[in-house]
């Protein structure tokens, strides 16, 4: 007997719904590989994630409130993006800490709320199949997944699962690539010297491909790259799983 | 421009300060990750940092009582102070009495925070930092860029060129060992010549009302046995209960600091001169400082009591590693100084400390005593958006991105024209200008966005 599919909901991010879409359809392609039944909620918009960062409490959680709502009917909620997903296993709890009402459905929502790659590999026990890639790639280990949900190791046992594909290592992939949010327009001198770092090292691996989970990290990353005229190309690593990683990488035309 | 960001761009713009940093920094990263991997169950070691500074805070009128009878029994003389001002007029008070035309200093935040060296000057008597490092700020006319490393922001070659300026005796090699000896020389006279000897406390033991200092050059002795009287200024959240405790604090304290297992110099002080003793200061005097803890411990802040002044946070930091210690503009640089700043010196104007962070974890990820620096960070905001400080622009623009959020449907419209609008202006896959991103697009390009949004292509049936 088949267990019946968690149906989870897809939330894209606004970064993902705005600028890069194929990692939606990545996600979606993926997640049902992985025996999910898939739904897209159609009120979604933003995490708050800005808001919060930005001490405007009061919004935040007045879209956590609209989020939780919306989330609430499905068995999982999946996220491609470590920090937004952060932002609703993290932080909503702490947001709404003494709201009598939405505190426990913050907390009840939280345990169900997962960032793309660790629900793959950990809930679904999954592994791409048939997917092949012939090149090197190299992993940044975006912060709010690795220091709030413990993302680490989930990409790599994901990735070393693409045929042909090998990961060259990155001197400090645990190092912030300077993007943080409204941080990079806020100071962008300072979160410039960051992702110029940043840039350099990912240079020197040597590597075809830039990897990571998060698209604000990514586009920082790359956008640096491209300026620097640099060829390595980048890609959510749920794309590479997705078999998309011979699409247009971030930055190029379809 | 803030006078912050004005500090930044002079900072990115200094190529000797980033080597400079990055040279200590990175050396200090290195030995801690090693240190901290030879200790066994470093992890268990931090709960247990955290817990005993969080007794000792939640308990500090209790030990802080018990430190000051067991401090008095030894012989020493306790005072209190509400303030900075208050704390170096209870110094310099201490040092008039005891007719003092020349001071030996050892290295003390604490003497900074409160404003000690320029109290001193200000009251006509002669300072000799004893600290290397110190000294060459002292020197340079300066003031400390880190905790640890107040001189962090010099390369030995520009200290060189220091030493060679203004040493009686300088180095004739340009090697370490031989300007070493230079400042060797140099301090060893003042040292012995001071009146009154100052340090700081690492810690204050409540149990023996014993004072401990660490330092690996072994100034602090030199500075505060010889002098008649030795004045110690620290906070009051210096306080641990026992030796016990200062033991594992210590150990927590050397490793997160520069990867030792313990300093070179580590000392215990308690009271002064006893009859019979061959040396020691006839007097000695703790002065015991608030200056803005109490209220912290009462604002929400209470965690960053649990500080230990390690230094992990600010060598971890990429902001601290690109614009080093002065960028601050504060006597606490890094993390715990965005934290601590506007606490001691007010928000407004420090708004900029707790916002230039990206946020990204790696302080907490690294402080012996777990403190949430990123939460701290976020409170601090929080306080300042609600307190009107933010700037309009960024009210006004999260403002209306918020109104939109709201609404699922409007939303959907609005980012269907920006997107028409951003991709008029791409060339081939990126944007390189654009108007109201100059910030991003000053130093990247960005991605040209979509043609349609994911939801707007999952809606019309595109399912991958
Ligand atoms: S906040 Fe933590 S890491 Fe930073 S100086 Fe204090 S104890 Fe050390």
């Amino acid at each position: 007997m088949t267990p019946t599919p968690p149906r989870v909901a897809l939330f894209v991010t606004c970064l993902v719904d705005m600028i890069r879409p194929q990692i939606g359809f990545a996600a979606i392609r993926a997640l049902e590989a992985a025996g999910c039944e898939v739904v897209v909620p159609d009120a979604q918009t933003c995490c708050g994630q800005p808001a919060l960062n930005s001490g405007d409490r009061d919004t935040a959680a007045d879209l956590a409130k609209r989020a939780i709502a919306m989330l609430e009917p499905f068995d999982h909620v999946v996220i491609p993006s470590g920090s937004c997903a952060a932002t609703v296993r993290v932080h909503y709890p702490e947001i709404l800490e003494h709201d009598a009402e939405w505190g426990p459905r913050a907390i009840a929502l939280a345990a169900r709320t997962f960032e793309i790659l660790a629900y793959l590999d950990e809930v679904r026990g999954w592994k791409p199949e048939g997917v092949a890639l012939d090149a090197t790639g190299t992993y940044h280990d975006s912060c709010s997944g690795l220091r709030e949900l413990g993302i680490k190791r989930q990409p790599r046992r994901l990735l070393a699962a693409v045929e042909g594909l090998s990961l060259a290592p990155l001197a400090g992939a645990e190092t912030c690539c300077g993007f943080g949010g409204t941080f990079c327009v806020k100071y962008p001198a300072i979160s410039n010297a960051i992702v110029a770092e940043k840039a350099t090292a990912i240079d020197a691996t040597g590597a075809d491909l830039l990897l990571a989970g998060d698209l604000g990290c990514l586009m920082n990353m790359a956008g640096k790259l491209n300026r620097e005229g640099s060829k390595v190309r980048a890609f959510h690593a749920v794309e590479l799983l997705a078999g998309m990683g011979d699409g247009p990488a971030i930055g190029e035309e379809a | 421009m803030s006078a912050f960001t004005d500090r930044v761009d002079t900072a990115l713009a200094d190529r000797n300060l980033k080597i400079a940093v990055e040279r200590t920094a990175g050396t200090a990263e290195a030995k801690r990750t090693i240190a901290v991997e030879a200790f066994p169950d470093f992890e268990r070691a931090r709960d247990r940092a955290a817990a005993i500074k969080d007794h000792v805070i939640a308990n500090l009128g209790l030990y802080l009582e018990r430190f000051e009878a067991n401090a008095v029994a030894a012989g020493a003389k306790v005072h209190w102070a509400r303030t900075a001002d208050e704390a170096c007029e209870i110094v310099i008070g201490i040092c008039k009495a005891a007719n003092a035309r020349s001071v030996a200093r050892s290295k003390s935040m604490l003497g900074e925070e409160i404003g000690l060296p320029h109290a001193l000057e200000a009251a006509g008597i002669t300072r000799i930092e004893t600290d290397l490092a110190e000294h060459i700020i002292q020197l340079a006319d300066e003031r400390p860029s880190h905790i640890i490393w107040p001189a962090m922001h010099k390369t030995r070659e520009q200290v060189s060129v220091l030493f060679k300026a203004k040493h009686r005796d300088p180095h004739q090699e340009e090697t370490i060992a031989a300007m070493a000896e230079s400042a060797r020389r140099h301090l060893r006279e003042g040292m012995l010549a001071a009146d009154v000897g100052i340090s700081g406390a690492n810690f204050l033991v409540a149990d023996s009302g014993a004072v401990c200092t660490v330092t690996n050059e072994g100034n602090a002795e030199l500075s505060l046995v010889p002098p008649r009287v030795h004045i110690v200024t620290a906070g009051i959240e210096k306080i641990v209960p026992s030796m016990g405790h200062a033991v594992h604090m210590l150990r927590m304290l050397s490793r997160s600091a520069t990867g030792a297992a313990l300093s070179q110099y580590t000392t215990f002080y308690t009271g002064p001169r006893r009859p019979g003793d061959r040396d020691g200061p006839e007097e000695m005097h703790i002065v015991l400082v608030d200056n803005g803890r109490t209220m912290m411990r009462e604002t929400g802040l209470a965690k960053m009591l649990r500080c230990i002044r390690c230094g992990a946070c600010m060598n971890h930091c990429v902001v601290f590693r690109q614009i080093g210690g002065h960028a601050y503009g504060a006597t606490y640089p890094g993390p715990m100084g965005a934290v601590l700043t506007p606490a001691f010196d007010g928000l407004a104007k420090n708004r900029d400390l707790p916002n230039a962070c990206t946020l990204n974890g790696k302080c907490q990820e690294v402080c012996p005593v777990r403190i949430p620096l990123p939460t701290l960070l976020r409170g601090w905001r929080e306080k300042s958006w609600r307190e009107g400080l933010e700037p309009t622009s960024l009210r006004a623009g999260l403002g209306t991105w918020a109104w939109f959020a709201r609404r699922p449907a409007l939303y959907r419209a609005a980012t269907a024209s920006t997107l028409r609008a951003m991709r008029l202006m791409g060339r081939g896959g990126w944007l390189s200008k654009l108007p109201l991103a100059g910030a991003w697009t000053e130093h990247r390009d960005m991605p040209k966005p979509a043609a349609q949004s994911f939801m707007a292509q999952y809606k019309k049936g595109r399912r991958s």
